[in-house]
């Protein structure tokens, strides 16, 4: 039993040494075999996975010198449609001078004709003389004037919710607002017609979209069931999933509105939020211009999140979005157009309060321009090779060709001829513009008379003019 | 504004290369310290024609392991705190779900928001402190209180006075409520308005963009540029215009929110070099072209270097010779961003590119902000008439963001007339040297106090180390009790130790207020033990080159 005294003392040299001449020969040639391998490992060159070949420095030189590049920006031709812009000289407002020649202004989302208000203009006046033009600053850096906050807390009075934030660029607002909630791995379900500011906004969120059709509901409950099925294969991960719907009150590419009801039952019904971007329909639908929640009497507060710019109605600059301060403080942290952006010049923000002002003092605003909606939707529906695109109580409707000739570069000249010409007769239209190779899903070609709350006789003028062209 | 008395311009050398002094010895401030380096006309091929100071030293070890102990300790509080208010120990004072939404998925995770409920919120008085005044050299402040530790804030009505303004971006002294920028811009107001209400290629370009445009072109010396309404969507809309799917950016470790914002939405292969290291960056480049791109080794369609002139958070400037012979070799192409330093750095406030001697047409993109040196809002780019006739059919903004305010425009085109001397004063000119003239006094004064600095010499953007998250809170609130608004940052914007006090000078501060600045600094730094640093400069016993301007008073 010395063996058994030795494993006692272990330690003891002699004992090891002992053990090792006991030891039986495969188990020493095995342990041999495995310390010339790890020496081998240890001393071995190591490899890396890029390079595969080694290339001597000259041959990289040559490589080097071989390469070219694309040029950084591939040349435009010189009749682009959007390469020469109209040149508007003087204010953009009911009459406007284009180009030189002084047209009616049918182009601008002036929705309320509150550009050139003397009291918002006094209010603008009063505030520059106050603070100067910028605030040299974002938010977080002696960038918050008092009238930021004034008029954060006047929005969401106005459209009576907890709190709003305000952005100092209508782009940005939906934008930054997406990604501060929706992030890699969680889902949005959004309308095919969304506008291109929502696309950038899902894009640089890094969550999974799922587009369904137009307004149609049908088809978006069926890609709801579908995820609920989805998780019921994985419980685990679907309760950390966020669902988000986002849809627009207004839709600026195709003029109607969604169906908001509809999708507040769904909403409940598979546990999403919803997310409204509301900058056409914002001081235009409902009967105090509080947007589509007003207009179909819905409660606000089951809308998770609106969004608006102030750049349509208010006729200003920046935007908002407003909701339960649940949700909307957490874009003080995380929203990027926010935290890192200066803050919006307080003179624009003054001239929103102004606006907002009267707003509030005048409703009937809202009934007129929806008279004069109605009145531009009749008017425009009997004119021949275009369709009228849009609700009927909607400020920005769509004219398209009625019969495509196929290739959309053909129709969009054709389209250049027609706004040319009523340019030429006194009436200032535009095409609507989008990134031919950037948008999800491109609209057809049209142009977009906008309504505006003065333009009563201008209306028979541009009848006749769209007529004969 | 009242100016200190000068000495006549003549042929004395002055700060920031203003009167020419090739090669001149600075006053010797660093006189060859260890951890500092220094890149004298004899380095890189005479890429350099003056010294490039650049220093940023090392956190003392006692200071970083005190730094971490004390996240630490506030991290155990932090979950002690969660725990008792889990337990309903504590009023929970997060907003909260609403009823009918409780078996929604949570909106936040509650990690997440861990740090900003435990540690941002104790702090958080420092920063949005709402202003009722114009952001120059002095601003009235609003006073609020807290009375459940700065969960809620209400305003006690009074108002601040006076505070001296170190935190605003108002580098030339643009911020001003009266003058010739004031009146123009109010008379465009009265006559345009304030909205647009359409987007460029709509019905939003006023002869006000055109006159605006044709100028920025004029003072960056290029071709021709576009302006844009905010200046971090310049960066975001315009990037993903330029490059795409197949192209290679490569970008700086500490660049701005937007530029990575930007590079990430263009679909580009992004690659990150160490930051303001040009080792780092030819490697990259060397190795981008001889290898390709990742598994399908075809070669880049385009590379694409994204730089900033300063960088706000460091105070560095960027090598810009260095950056600008690699491109040349490499055949890539360089975007600019002169957020900070345009209007700011140069003899004659064209920005880096002028600081440096350098053609602006080597620059491919020039990009820049109207927010910081020209007390407006928007951005701008310039470059070739190639590129922005690109910009003008395929951005994003020109298509579907509206066009810039017409008063803003206005105050743009006054402020950089001015800055050129076109409105017949010096008044923009005095404007830049005086604040080359501040940067220089304020950065040596801290220097010789004990604090450690970060950045380049010339850089109007001062960061003061504060390391241990317990002295951002008490450094900005101590400068406020003594009338000094001050910027502090921490996590995430910095690394997790390096957190700091942010200094940004302006030609408008007199040096009656930097030398009140400096001897509140030196109390809270001798309050708060910040003088961490072990190269504490010798004060000059010659006398400085520019001493008829600045006389060395006893504090």
């Amino acid at each position: 039993m010395s063996a058994a005294a030795g494993v006692g003392q272990q330690w003891v040299l002699v004992e090891m040494v002992q053990a090792f001449y006991e030891a039986p020969a495969y188990h020493l040639i095995l342990e041999g075999i495995l310390i010339l391998w790890i020496i081998r490992l240890i001393f071995s060159k190591t490899y890396k996975l890029q390079e595969r070949s080694d290339l001597t420095p000259k041959e990289k030189e040559e490589l080097i010198e071989e390469w070219q590049p694309e040029p950084l920006v591939p040349p435009v031709p010189k009749d682009h449609p959007a390469l020469n812009y109209n040149v508007v000289s003087g204010p953009p407002t009911h009459k406007i001078t284009v180009n030189g020649k002084e047209c009616i202004n049918f182009a601008s989302f002036n929705f309320l004709g509150l550009l050139d208000n003397e009291k918002v203009k006094s209010a603008a006046q009063a505030s520059l003389k106050k603070y100067g033009v910028g605030t040299c600053g974002p938010r977080g850096f002696y960038g918050t004037f008092d009238v930021h906050l004034e008029l954060e807390d006047r929005l969401a009075k106005f459209m009576r919710t907890e709190e709003a934030i305000i952005y100092s660029y209508g782009f940005a607002t939906i934008a930054s607002a997406i990604p501060a909630y929706s992030k890699r791995g969680d889902i949005v379900f959004v309308d095919e017609a969304a506008c291109f500011a929502i696309q950038k906004g899902l894009q640089a969120s890094r969550s999974n979209i799922k587009l369904f059709k137009h307004n149609d509901m049908a088809d978006l409950e069926r890609l709801l069931k579908e995820q609920e099925i989805e998780d019921q294969k994985n419980p685990r991960k679907a309760r950390v999933t966020r669902r988000f719907i986002v849809v627009e009150g207004l839709y600026m590419n195709t003029g109607d509105v969604c169906p908001l009801p509809e999708l507040i039952k769904l909403k409940y019904k598979y546990k999403v939020r919803i997310f409204l971007e509301e900058s056409l329909s914002f001081g235009v639908l409902g009967e105090h211009g509080r947007g589509i929640t007003e207009h179909f009497g819905i409660n606000i507060d089951d809308i998770d999140l609106i969004s608006a710019n102030m750049e349509n109605s208010l006729a200003s600059i920046g935007g908002f979005c407003c909701g339960r301060s649940f949700i909307i403080d957490h874009q003080r942290l995380s929203g990027q157009g926010y935290c890192f952006s200066a803050s919006l010049p307080p003179l624009l923000a003054a001239a929103a309060i102004e606006a907002l002002n009267i707003m509030e003092d005048n409703p009937d605003i809202f009934q007129t321009l929806r008279a004069k909606c109605e009145h531009m939707h009749k008017a425009l529906q009997g004119i021949s090779g275009l369709k009228v695109v849009g609700e009927s109580f909607s400020p920005a409707l769509h004219l398209q060709l009625e019969d495509s000739s196929g290739s959309r570069e053909n129709d969009v000249k054709l389209l250049k001829r027609v706004v040319d010409y009523c340019m030429n007769s006194g009436i200032a239209l535009t095409q609507a513009r989008y990134l031919e190779k950037e948008e999800k899903c491109l609209p057809s070609p049209s142009f977009l008379p906008v309504c505006r709350v003065f333009s009563m006789g201008a209306l028979q003028d541009l009848h006749e003019a769209v007529w004969c062209s | 504004m009242e100016r200190p008395g000068r000495a006549a311009l003549g042929a004395q050398p002055r700060a920031n290369g203003c009167g020419a002094a090739h090669g001149a010895l600075r006053n010797g401030f660093v006189r060859g310290l260890p951890g500092t380096q220094i890149n004298h006309v004899v380095h890189n091929g005479g890429l350099y024609k003056r010294p490039f100071n650049e220093a940023f030293e090392e956190t003392p070890m006692l200071v970083a392991v005190l730094t971490y102990v004390g996240y630490g300790v506030l991290t155990l509080f932090g979950y002690l705190r969660d725990f008792m208010r889990q337990w309903k120990i504590e009023k929970c004072q997060n907003a909260i779900e609403r009823e009918e939404q409780k078996d929604f998925v949570p909106l936040y995770q509650d990690f997440e928001n861990f740090y900003t409920r435990n540690l941002y919120m104790r702090i958080r008085d420092s920063w949005n402190r709402p202003i009722c005044s114009v952001p120059g050299a002095k601003v009235d402040m609003m006073e609020r209180v807290s009375h459940d530790y700065n969960w809620t804030f209400t305003y006690t009505g009074k108002v601040i006075k006076g505070i001296i303004n170190m935190g605003s971006y108002n580098y030339l002294g643009f911020a001003q409520n009266n003058g010739t920028c004031q009146q123009a811009a109010a008379k465009v107001l009265s006559q345009y308005g304030a909205g647009v209400c359409s987007s460029r290629q709509e019905m939003g370009n006023l002869d006000k963009h055109e006159e605006l445009e044709k100028l920025v072109a004029r003072f960056l010396g290029v071709e021709s540029a576009m302006a844009y309404g905010m200046g971090f969507a310049t960066n975001s809309m315009n990037i993903p215009a330029l490059v795409g799917k197949g192209c290679l950016i490569l970008s700086d470790e500490l660049n701005h929110a937007s530029l990575v914002l930007g590079a990430r939405l263009s679909g580009a292969t992004i690659r990150i070099f160490k930051h303001n290291n040009m080792q780092s960056l030819e490697k990259l480049l060397k190795d981008a072209i001889v290898h390709g791109q990742p598994r399908t080794r075809r070669p880049w369609k385009k590379i694409l270097i994204l730089v900033e002139g300063i960088y706000s958070m460091e105070g560095s400037i960027v090598r810009l010779p260095e950056v600008i012979a690699l491109k040349k070799k490499y055949k890539s192409y360089l975007y600019l961003d002169e957020a900070h330093s345009i209007g700011a750095l140069g003899p004659n406030g064209r920005g880096v590119v002028d600081y440096f001697g350098l053609n602006p047409e080597d620059v491919d993109v020039m990009m820049g902000t109207f927010t910081k040196s020209f007390g407006a809002a928007g951005g701008y780019i310039g470059g070739k008439k190639e590129l922005i006739d690109y910009l003008r059919t395929y951005s994003h903004s020109a298509v579907y963001a509206t066009s810039l305010s017409p008063p803003v425009v206005e105050q743009i085109i006054t402020s950089m007339k001015c800055i050129m001397g076109e409105d017949g004063t010096t008044f923009g000119k005095e404007c830049v040297q005086q604040l080359a003239e501040n940067t220089r006094y304020f950065r040596r004064r801290l220097k010789e106090m004990g604090f450690i600095i970060y950045g380049n010499e010339d850089s109007p953007v001062v960061p003061l180390m504060l390391y241990m998250p317990a002295k951002i809170g008490a450094f900005g609130r101590e400068m406020l009790k003594r009338n000094i608004g001050v910027v502090v940052v921490g996590f995430p914007a910095t690394p997790i130790i390096e957190s700091r006090a942010r200094f940004c000078l302006s030609a408008a501060h007199t040096k009656e207020m930097l030398d009140t600045a400096l001897k509140e600094i030196n109390e809270v730094g001798d309050l708060l033990q910040l003088k961490y640093s072990r190269h504490r400069l010798v004060p000059l016993l010659d006398r400085p080159f520019d001493e008829t301007t600045y006389e060395e008073t006893e504090d």
